[in-house]
Formats: C-alpha cells, structure tokens, sequence
C-alpha cells in the first residue's frame, strides 16, 4: 500500500497543511515500487529526513508504458480533441494556482530555495506554462500545399504517443510544467521520471492531474533513479520520444540510448558555462543588480546562470568593488525565513561537488575574492563566491559548477570578449549590458547562445524559446517551438486523377 | 443617473431576470445623451412585449467610441499583455458558463430559438469561441526577418488596429456577439458593440459580465440603435478605426461605401447568401436527407449559410424529395421553452412578412408546393417548413436570400450541371454536397465557389475553422486564426544597427 505525505509548515511565511501520497502515479492509481523500494527524501537546510518516496524499477516503466499506451490508442492522441485537452490543462493550472501556497512550500522543503522565490518565480513560471499550452491544445494545424493540378496534398502534425520525460532538481515542478504543457497539448501520454532528490512537488502535481480530470494513463509518475528508471525510459523500444533536462553527462548517455534502440526522438536541455558580458557603457547599477540575479538566483542552480562574468577594463575596479558589496549583502539562511535570499544547495552530492570546484579554483592559482567556504554548520549551505585572475584553462572557467560561483574576467575589446564567451562548449545562454543597444545587437548576432539577454538575464517567459547551441542541447522548451517535438508529421496525397 | 433595469419572467419557471437596459459605456449603464428614444423588445413567440431599450443615438455612439479610444490609449492596446488579456477572456467565458441558464432563457424569449439550443449550442459554442480566443491572445507572433546580420535587420510587430464597430444581427445574438468580441479582444482592440435592434437582451445582459470579469472601462461598449442610426454612425465615424459587420448584402454595401466615404475605415462583412447543396446519387440518402432537413431548417432558416437551393440529381431526384418531406415533417415547430420543440418562430413581424410574401411569389410564379405554405391561424410569427419543387432559375425564391424555412428543390442530370447550377448565384458564403465518391467530392468541393464547403454534412461550424464568404457574401474571414488578421495591423521596424550612409548619393 503505497504511503502518504502529511506535513504541517508552521513558519513566519506559510501556516498550512499538505497532504498527497508518494507511490507511483500509474494508470490513474497510486501503486508501490515494482520491488517494493522507497527513496529517502531529504531536507537541504538540516540534512534530515523528510519522508520516504516509493522507488520505481524498470518494469514498473513496462508497466506505465503499457498502459499509456492503451490511453493512447483509446482515450488520448486523437480520441480526445484539442479543446478537450485544453480545457484539462487548463483545470490542472487553476488546480495549482488554488494550491500555489502549498506547492511553494513543499517545494521550498524539498529543494532549499526560499518560499518566496518558490511562490514568485516557480509557481508563477509553472502556472502561467501550463496556461500558456492549453491555448495551443485546438490551434496545432498542418498546411495544405499546391503542387500539381490533380493533387491535394495537406500536412497533419499529430501526437507521437507515449513521451518519456526526465527532470532535474533545480526548478522541480517548472520543469515538470515545461514539460507536460506541450506534451499534453499535442495529445502525447507522458511518463515523468522526477529527479530522486526533489519528487515531492511532482507528486502533488500528479494529484492535481488526477483531480483534473486527466483519463488513466495520460499522465505517469514514476519516481526512481537515472541509474535505473531514467536508463529504462531511455532504453524502451516503445516510448517515442524521450525529453531530458540535466547534465551534459548523461544528457550524452541519454541520446546514446535513443540510437541504440528504437532511435527515438530525443530533446535535451543540459549544461551552460554563460558569459555575461558588461561593457563599460552600461548602466552600472542596473548590471549590478542583473549580475547578481544571473549568478546567485536560485543558488547558481541553473543551466543558464551568468557564471562568467566578464566585465571591461574601464568599469573593471568600480564594477568589482560594488559587485563584492552587493554580494556580501545576500543573505543566506532558512528558506522559510522571509529575509533569506539564498538557501542550500539541493544535495550533498551537490555541496561536495561545489565545494571540489572551490578547491580546484584556489589549488590552480585564482584569488578567492570573496566566499569560497561551506555557510554555517547544517544543511548544505555554501557561501556566495567571487573569484578572479582566472585563466581560461583553469577548471572553474571552463566546467559547470552549478553552485554560487561566480569567475569574474576583465577584457578590453569587443572582439576577444565575443571570442572568449564563444570559447565553450556550451551555448545556452549570455547576457549583454550596454547602453548602447546597437553595440548589444551586434554583440548578440555574433553569440552562440540558444537566449541572449540585453539588459537582463535569467528572463523566462512561457511564449519564448529557450534551448541550447552545441552541446547545451537539442531542441526548444517554451513557446510554439516545444510543439514541434510533441509531434511528428504526417503528409497525405489525394490523387484527384492522374492514372499511371 | 441610474437608468432603469427590466425584470424579464421566465415563462416555465417564474424566475425573473433583471436585464439592464440602459446604454452600456465606461462600464456602466447610462442614458442617451440627447434622445428619448426607446426600442421595444418582442416574444415572437407569443407576440408580448418583453422589455424596452434605450436607443442610442449618433450622439451616444460619439460618447461610445470616445470611451473606447481612451481605453485603447490607456488600459488595453498596447498597454495590456496577451497574457493579461487571455485571463480575462476566459473570466467572462467561466462567467457565461455560469449563467448560461438566465442568458439561454432570455434569449429564446427574445429570438424565439428552443432553449436546449440556445444553451447548449448557440451559448457552449459561445464559450468554446471565447477560450479559444483567449488561447491565442497570448500568441499573436511576428517574424524577425534576416537583411544583413552583421548590420540590420526587421521584424514585425502585429498591432491591434484601434477602435472597432462592431455591428450584429438578430439570428445568433449571444453567438455573433462572442465571434465579434473574441478575437478583437484577444488582439487587444477595444470595442463599440452595436446589438441588433429585435435582440438587444442579451448583449446588455452579457455586458454586466463584462463588468464582473474586470476588463477596464471602455474596452467593450454596448449600444443598441436603429441600424439607420447606429450602424451608420458607427461606419462614417472618422475615431473608429474598423467596422465588422454581419447582415445583409444591401446594408454590407451601405457599410463599405460609408467607410469609403470617411476614414477608409478597414472593413468585414459577413453577408447573405443562397447556399447550393447537392445531392448525388451515390449518397447516403438518409443520412443526406437528415442533413438537407438540418441546412434549411435550423434556426429556423435564419442562417446566413442556410442551404437554400438544394439541387438532386435526376435519378433520385423524387426519392429524395419523398424521404426529405418526411424528415421535414418530423421536426416540431413551436414556443421554445417547450421541450419537444426543435424550431421556433422567426424573429419579428418584418420577417414574417417578408418570408411569407416570399412564399407566395413561389407559388404565384408556378413552383410546385410540396410541403408546407399555409399560415398558422394561432398567435405567434410562425413559418412552418415549406418546400417547393420544380423550380427554374430566375424564380425570385430562387435567387434571392429567404431567411426562412423556405427550400427550394431542383434537379440535375450531370456533375458539371450540378456545379454550374450551384455557382449561378452572386452569393457565395457556403455549398454542401453528398455523394459517396471521393474523387467527385473532391472535384466538387475544389469546383464550388464558396467560403465553406461541406462535404457529407452540413451547417457544422467550429471555433477553429475560419468561415467567410466570396463573391457577394462577404469580406474576411471570422474563427479559426484568420478572425485576428482582421483585427490586426503590422507594423514593420526596421533596425539599422551598423549601416552608415554616406551622402551626398
């Protein structure tokens, strides 16, 4: 019997109960683990304990296929149309919005990043997400297309079936909404695979999907880890598509899968190591405030984080000493604490691997300007970290850490910072801060960046694609871009006459 | 000052409805500012009074369209996000669900429609129109267009035109209202809305739900009036920027030429028509015989896309008529709160003289009378299904626009006669035709110059499936995307990033 998660927050920010189960979400009912396992969740900010999830097998995948399947051929895909499939998601979006509080709060439990962030950018980004691709559910057309005079020939763009869905840690329930708005639109069954670290805002959400209205078999959690359930949906020869968001790692091992079996059509959302590139005729305040947001939000926990900061050498002493006062300023603490900015990093897996970066940084010869040590004695709290005189070879330059870690590199002229922010392999995201919007254009058009922000950073927006050049992905998130790999197409010729 | 609301009773329950009937500007209800004019609504049903209206003047429609370009200015056009603007729209399409009841009991009063329609299709239909509207304001995409990278480029921004008049008839109110108010909303123009002078009811009553779903003042305006005042003001209004009109082709041509004559206001009709369908031999007979009976008398003929011309081919041509007699017979014509009830009346006096006198230029120029064409003796604009056989090309019940239950039958030997016969009309707004050979049905259907063919059904519209007339029936397109190219202007920017000119030339 599959067990429940009961919680009650009593914290100055949110007073409240919770309450969803936390088996697998299969086929409409809420099942244990294939092999009777469970997953200890843990809280970052005192590395306790908070619950313990049912861990799902590999054949707890065949099972959720099977019957997303059946969904699919029966009751789903095109047995369903569109503006029935918009009007659950827009059930399910009005179900979370009546539930925003709770879901910020678990999510702040569960990940470490503050309610208040949780409620102003997560919930909002997921809500207005699911919202955003109800309103495509009845708008996904084909074109009809002249050729010759005795032929009709039109395109139909139709669902691919059952989609695999694995997500990270870092933004769990957005990345949850990113990923079921377009699927569902186009009439796909998904099967999630949550990150083992933070399933217990998915879970929620798969009750939310249950009191929406969704018919069995459309939406599956199962909750496991990569090693097993992530490689067995990445393995199985009937899901048709597979979407990943994470590490470039195993985004590579991911695609692999995909090739080696049915070669199954594969999105991927992975790592960026992105330059923000301040030039000496910004709005310095302005550039401030933005650098700080690009590489502290969310505790450096994103894929498009500002982690290279590369700032001219006319502003370079001004910059750097307002930058260091600024960030000395975010405060650290309990997310449940409505002054907290920054809370801990997700995992202990993630502080030890922050904290080897920190290392290697002090050990290859860059100055820790500011930071550089674990934050208080619980949780896995890390101190925001500036560094500098860095080099382009040194580690904490070239790889993704993942964590508040900033490099901060001087440079004199347009063309060799053009240069060295496309000097990685990585190409997600950079950000460009001029007055001077021509000289920003240009320097934009010359980016290999999926998003360039002129005078922002980390700015995302449901309509607006966001995806990555080289090897920070394949594929589009967000806007009518996502639809495309939700469905596949099919072109039809009617022969009006032509006799061979 | 407070303007008076009427208390409407609802005849099988006894509920009363309260509808405002004063004009509808800024958000509230108010008198006209210079006439004392009244419109009176009528039960066509039972011929009873049922509420009177303020009529608006030129004057009220100056006060209207003020409040509508400084909302435009101010809190909606480009002051307001897609996002924002999608919320709204499905607010007032959850507050439409919710009294769908009280809007589908005024209506049938108003109108005469059977209730089960007007709430389940005319008003579901409705709040499938605005949510999938409210889907697409959030959507409204340029392009970015490559010049020269490394020094400019262009792309397009699709602005919503401006202030828009919007003019309706009488045979859908609540429906036309939703296919007008939808997509201008959605691209973000702001609106005069001028009811029709026979069913103002429920486009005052839906303005209260205007209120309720926060749009902001002057966004959406109501004022009934005369065609001849209103609508006119509305056309020659040098503040409005656009007028979309659904009626007649003689009043769709006074419209155009008064948007001619002012400010080349842009302009879409949705007008008459005289729709074809066809019926071949190899059809389902029955099937097509139930479709045929949908085409001519739903709504009781008062449809712009009514196939009104059916034409049978020879070889079935009397099995045909004996087996659509029969459907025709089956559909029960009375009050609409009656449950058994599957059509109702037409809408006024004025149409039931029209569509009588109609009825006896058939028969005065030697069409054969198979069904129907004598008057009720009982209270009520009554029509009951008329269908006339034999008849030749230039019989007035032949080429001219009915809007009633009035079926013209005629027969054909061949495809291309069929085709021939179908498209000798200046109208072109709809045509079906049945056959079960798909080669013919698509030579057919790519043959018939019509805005919408019907292929083995008929008079099926969708929210997402544009609809619109050629030839004489119209200009533009309302639902599906193509509605908000109506509602939308495109700017081209172009951005000059690195170009340095050098002069003199």
């Amino acid at each position: 019997m599959p067990g429940t998660f009961k919680h009650t927050f009593d914290t100055p920010v949110y007073k409240g109960t919770v309450e969803f189960p936390t088996g697998l979400y299969i086929n409409g009912k809420w099942v244990d683990g294939g092999d009777g396992g469970f997953i200890d969740v843990i809280n970052p900010t005192n590395g306790q304990l908070i619950t313990r999830i049912s861990e799902g097998t590999p054949s707890d995948i065949d099972t959720a296929v099977h019957f997303a399947q059946t969904a699919f051929d029966t009751v789903w895909g095109h047995n369903t149309p569109g503006d029935a499939r918009g009007a659950l998601l827009y059930k399910l979006a009005q179900l979370m919005e009546d539930n925003k509080d709770k879901l910020a709060a678990v999510e702040a439990l569960d990940n470490g990043k503050t309610f208040g962030w949780a409620k102003k950018a997560d919930l909002a980004m997921s809500i207005g997400t699911i919202r955003y691709y109800a309103g495509w559910a009845d708008k996904i057309s084909g074109s009809t297309i002249e050729t010759s005079l005795d032929k009709i020939a039109y395109t139909t763009h139709e669902p691919l079936g059952v989609v695999g869905q694995i997500i990270p840690w870092n933004f769990p329930l957005m990345m949850l909404a990113w990923k079921f708005g377009p699927a569902l639109a186009a009439g796909n069954c998904v099967i999630l695979k949550p990150s083992e670290f933070t399933p217990l805002t998915a879970l929620f959400a798969a009750q939310l999907c249950h009191e929406a209205g969704f018919p069995p078999g459309v939406v599956n959690v199962v909750n496991g880890y990569g090693s097993t359930v992530g490689n067995a949906i990445a393995h199985h020869p009937h899901i048709e598509k597979v979407a990943f968001t994470g590490s470039t790692l195993v985004g590579r091992k991911v695609l692999e899968a995909a090739a080696k079996t049915n070669l199954k059509e594969t999105t991927l959302e992975l790592g960026g190591k992105s330059p923000n590139i301040i030039y000496d005729d910004c709005d310095i305040e302005q550039a401030l405030d933005w650098t700080i947001h690009g590489i502290f939000w969310n505790h450096g926990q994103a894929c498009c984080a500002g982690s290279r900061i590369f700032v001219h050498a006319k502003i370079y002493d001004e910059f750097l000493q307002k930058f260091t006062e600024r960030t000395k300023q975010v405060k650290l603490g309990d997310p449940f604490d409505p002054d907290t900015y920054q809370g801990p990093q997700v995992s202990q897996q993630q502080f030890d691997r922050i904290m080897s970066y920190i290392d290697s940084g002090k050990e290859q010869g860059a100055t820790v300007h500011l930071g550089g040590e674990r934050f208080g004695t619980s949780g896995f709290f890390i101190q925001p970290t500036i560094f500098t005189n860095v080099h382009a070879d040194m580690k904490i330059v070239k790889e993704e850490i993942f964590g508040p870690v900033g490099v901060v590199i001087k440079f004199s002229s347009d063309d060799d910072v053009i240069r060295q922010a496309n000097d990685t392999i990585y190409g997600l995201a950079a950000a460009i801060f001029s007055k001077n919007i021509d000289r920003a254009l240009r320097t934009s058009q010359r980016l290999r960046a999926g998003t360039t922000w002129v005078n922002c950073a980390n700015q995302l927006h449901p309509q607006i694609p966001f995806g990555g050049y080289k090897q920070s992905g394949i594929g589009r998130e967000l806007g009518q871009y996502a639809l495309e790999h939700y469905t596949t197409v099919k072109a039809v010729h009617i022969n009006l006459g032509h006799t061979i | 000052m407070t303007v008076a609301v009427a208390e409407i009773t609802v005849p099988t329950t006894g509920k009363k409805i309260s509808v405002p009937t004063g004009l509808f500007i800024n958000n509230k209800f108010v008198s006209s500012v210079d006439s004392p004019d009244k419109i009176d609504c009528v039960n066509p049903a039972t011929e009873e009074f049922l509420a009177s209206v303020v009529a608006g003047s030129a004057k009220d429609i100056d006060v209207a369209v003020a409040a509508a370009r400084e909302a435009f200015n101010t809190t909606w056009g480009k002051h307001v996000s897609g996002f924002e603007r999608s919320k709204l729209i499905n607010k007032l399409a959850d507050l439409i669900e919710r009294d769908a009841e009280d809007l589908a009991a005024l209506e049938t009063l108003n109108n005469g429609k059977p209730l089960k329609i007007a709430r389940d299709f005319d008003i579901g239909d409705s709040i499938g129109c605005l949510r999938y509207y409210a889907g697409w304001a959030d959507k409204i995409v340029g392009q970015s267009i490559e010049i020269d990278p490394s020094t400019k480029f262009a792309f397009t921004k699709n602005e919503p035109i401006g202030v828009c008049g919007q003019i309706i008839p009488w045979n859908y109110p609540i429906q036309m209202w939703a296919w007008k108010v939808a997509p201008a909303l959605a691209a973000g123009c702001t609106i005069v809305m001028k009811p029709s002078e026979f069913t103002p009811l429920t486009a005052l009553k839906l303005s209260e739900l205007i209120v309720e779903a926060g749009f902001p003042p002057g966004v959406v305006n109501t004022v009934p009036s005369l065609g001849s005042v209103g609508g006119a003001a509305l056309s020659l209004h040098k503040g409005v920027d656009k007028v979309a009109f659904t009626g007649s082709t003689v009043t769709g041509r006074k419209i155009q030429k008064a948007a001619a004559d002012s400010n080349l206001k842009k302009v879409s009709l949705e007008l008459g028509g005289k729709s074809p369908h066809l019926i071949f031999e190899s059809a389902d007979l029955d099937q097509a015989a139930n479709w045929a009976a949908l085409g001519i008398l739903y709504n009781t003929g008062q449809d712009c896309t009514a196939g009104s011309r059916l034409y049978v081919q020879e070889s079935i041509h009397d099995k045909f008529v004996e087996i659509l007699v029969g459907k025709a017979k089956e559909l029960t014509v009375g009050d609409g709160f009656d449950e058994k009830v599957g059509g109702g009346p037409v809408v006024s006096k004025v149409q039931y003289d029209k569509v009588w006198s109609y009825i006896e230029s058939g028969k005065q120029q030697g069409a054969k009378l198979v069904l129907g064409g004598e008057k009720r003796s009982s209270k009520g604009y009554y029509v009951d299904p008329t269908i006339f056989t034999n008849i030749t090309p230039e019989m007035k019940i032949v080429q001219d626009e009915i809007f009633g239950p009035v079926l013209s039958v005629g027969k054909f030997k061949t495809e291309e006669e069929a085709i021939k016969l179908a498209n000798d009309t200046t109208y072109g707004l709809a045509a079906g035709l049945h056959s079960n050979d798909a080669n013919q049905c698509m030579r057919v259907a790519n043959a018939l110059d019509a805005g919408t063919v019907w292929v083995n059904q008929y008079n099926m519209l969708y929210n997402n499936v544009p609809f619109g007339g050629k030839k004489q029936s119209g200009i533009g397109r309302e639902l599906g995307s193509h509605a908000l190219d109506e509602y939308i202007s495109v700017k081209a920017i172009q951005w000059n990033y690195g170009e340095k000119l050098e002069w003199p030339l």
